[in-house]
């Protein structure tokens, strides 16, 4: 498989005559190898989704709790005397977090592409590029300890209320997704053919009204990709989150009170429960909420992308 | 330990019991303990002991000091850590050797699930205590369970009904499933109470105490160990949480540490069991990593909560 294309050639012409010439065994050792790990991959998802969908479908079939109460149900009381699986409150956090640290991503992540392709490319490309993109390889519990170090305390001086809640966690995960929303914005500002552009100068735009009427709604789609894919990355992202936003399972009546998510809930209580139990069997329906929250996400993206290349 | 044994597995023989590797899976451990035969005089084999975080350190510690002596060099202990729901869970399924819980096997497994802690034997190898504590400028230093009870309920919201400053209160609580929580519901407030709008929920202890340290009105509850000048430790009807308040039965805020295991435990497992309880690690280790002693405690309690003289 690693042979040059020279020595796979002088191969073929020494053993052609042979009924099993070298080439054609490799050729079969890495069909064979690719198809492999295509199969575990495959095996590797459905499983997980199998799993998942198995545990998080037991409070419904089973009768204790309905679908339509799990969505929209405003209490989550799972250790009470009548548990009551409400988790609409976590949807609500979990919409609110990531829409909102999107918000604050995008313009962001944006104006840095915008700067490393258009303005500064040398020293986009040198030093802000792989600047931004240390920010993806920082452990989510360091983000998780600054914000509740740093984003915390600011916002409980300069904001009424506990400083903890929805606003903090979608700060924590804006700094989270801007490398995602960044690399993709770039890459699609690069890869924009030269000629719109300065075919835009030549008719006498400034830089201004090139990018403002040329560059940015051409890649338009690639950009709302880069958001959709933040937005699924801050979806999923639980240890930061729980940190900052508080993890009362109520929909808080401002940005600066405790709130919850989808995934914070997940990771408070999951390891506390046992398995089978109907508060672990209800945290797996959660987890259910989540993958499919994730499918749509791709789906999305995938919308997206058929509209880029049209 | 005058009842010496072998173990005749090949899997788990010398060459497989240096440090953490397969020899300490959980499968071949029941197999390993299963296969005794008094030919030799060495106990050898592998333990798994998984659960509880707030036990986890103690174990760990533990574990090190008994594969470090040359009595037992032919066992391996391996130590994992999940909440106390993933160890009772583990050691029921016959995953894990020992499930190490903050709580009683008899609170997790209800209703359908209550035969599986019948099943469970109950090794208790420590007490840790909790205190309630606040925000050092509450003004506050002594609470009765009925005021505490009024403001884990919410009935009281301020600081100045309880003859503390006017600020108002802030719950931090840990989920509804932890067991820090069940032992305080139980011996403190003596009732369940509801997650409150605008409390906030954390599970690791020192995320708690950081906030209860910077967050103005809050009140929370923390392991004796945690305890130091940032905060402000109440006492509880009067009574100081110390730990010779605990062990005589004045202060009742306090839970068992449980090392459950599935039936009578092997040999293997038995003389771990037995180390943990001996003396010289009761009155260093267990006392170093601020647990109180079981042996120091001149009280015994049941799974009901009645007390005992002992």
């Amino acid at each position: 498989m690693n042979l040059s294309y020279k020595e796979v050639k002088r191969d073929t012409a020494v053993q052609a005559s042979k009924p099993f010439p070298k080439h054609r065994i490799e050729e079969w050792r890495g069909k064979a190898y690719v198809y492999v790990c295509i199969l575990v991959l495959i095996v590797t998802i459905f499983s997980i989704v199998y799993f998942i969908a198995v545990r998080g479908l037991t409070p419904f079939v089973s009768g204790g709790v309905g679908v339509g109460e799990m969505l929209f149900g405003k209490v989550w009381d799972p250790d009470a005397e009548q548990p009551l699986y409400g988790a609409l409150p976590f949807l609500y956090g979990s919409f609110a977090t990531s829409l909102l640290a999107a918000a604050i991503a995008a313009p962001l992540g944006f104006c840095a592409a915008i700067f490393m392709t258009e303005m500064m490319p040398k020293l986009g490309r040198t030093v802000l590029q792989p600047a931004i993109e240390l920010l993806a390889g920082i452990p989510s519990v360091v983000y998780g300890f600054v914000g509740l170090s740093v984003i915390v305390p600011f916002l409980r001086h300069t904001f009424p209320g506990q400083g903890i809640g929805i606003m903090a966690g979608a700060i924590v995960l804006s700094i989270m997704i801007l490398p995602t929303v960044t690399t993709i914005a770039t890459d699609a500002l690069r890869s924009l053919p030269s000629g719109l552009k300065e075919g835009s100068y030549a008719l006498g735009a400034t830089r201004w009204q090139t990018i403002s009427r040329i560059i940015l709604p051409t890649t338009l789609p690639s950009l709302l990709t880069g958001i959709v894919l933040g937005i699924a990355r801050a979806f999923g992202e639980a240890l930061a989150v729980q940190m900052v936003i508080g993890n009362a399972p109520h929909i808080p009546d401002s940005l600066f009170e405790s709130a919850a998510t989808l995934t914070s809930i997940i990771t408070l209580s999951m390891g506390n429960t046992t398995l089978g139990s109907a508060h672990n069997n209800a945290l797996w329906s959660l987890a259910l909420i989540l993958l499919l929250m994730t499918f749509v996400f791709v789906f999305i993206v995938r919308l997206l992308e058929r509209r880029a290349k049209r | 330990m005058t009842f010496v044994l072998a173990l005749t597995l090949a899997a788990c023989g010398n060459k497989g019991n240096n440090g953490a590797n397969g020899a300490a899976s959980p499968s071949e451990s029941p197999s390993a303990s299963g296969s005794a035969s008094p030919s030799e005089e060495k106990l050898t084999g592998s333990i798994l002991a998984t659960g509880s975080t707030a036990l986890q350190p103690l174990v760990e510690q533990v574990a090190q000091k008994f594969m470090a002596d040359s009595k037992y060099s032919g066992i391996t202990v391996q130590v994992q850590g999940g909440g106390s729901g993933t160890g009772l869970t583990q050691v029921s399924e016959g995953q894990a050797d020992i499930g190490n819980s903050d709580i009683f096997a008899e609170e997790k497994f209800k209703d359908a699930d209550a035969p599986k802690a019948k099943e469970l034997v109950d090794h208790q190898v420590a007490v840790v205590a909790m205190a309630a504590v606040a925000h050092p400028k509450v003004g506050v230093d002594n609470l009765t369970k009925q005021q505490l009870v009024d403001i884990f309920t919410g009935k009281i919201t301020n600081w100045k009904d309880v003859g503390g400053a006017d600020q108002k209160i802030v719950i931090i609580n840990r989920p509804s499933s932890s067991g820090t929580r069940k032992t305080f519901e139980n011996y403190a407030l003596g009732t369940k109470t509801e997650d409150l709008p605008g409390s906030i929920q954390q599970d690791s202890s020192g995320t708690v105490k950081k906030l209860v340290a910077e967050t103005p009105g809050a009140i929370a509850y923390l392991a004796l160990s945690y305890l130091d000048d940032t905060v402000q430790v109440l006492k509880y009807d009067g009574v100081e949480p110390t730990v010779e308040n605990v062990t005589s039965g004045k202060y009742p805020v306090w839970a068992y540490e449980h090392m459950y295991t599935k039936g009578e435990p092997t040999p293997v497992v038995k003389a771990f069991l037995d180390y943990m309880m001996s003396e010289e690690i009761q009155n260093a280790d267990v006392k170093e990593l601020n647990f109180i002693p079981i042996t120091s405690m001149q009280i015994a309690r049941d799974a009901n909560g009645n007390v005992t003289q002992k």
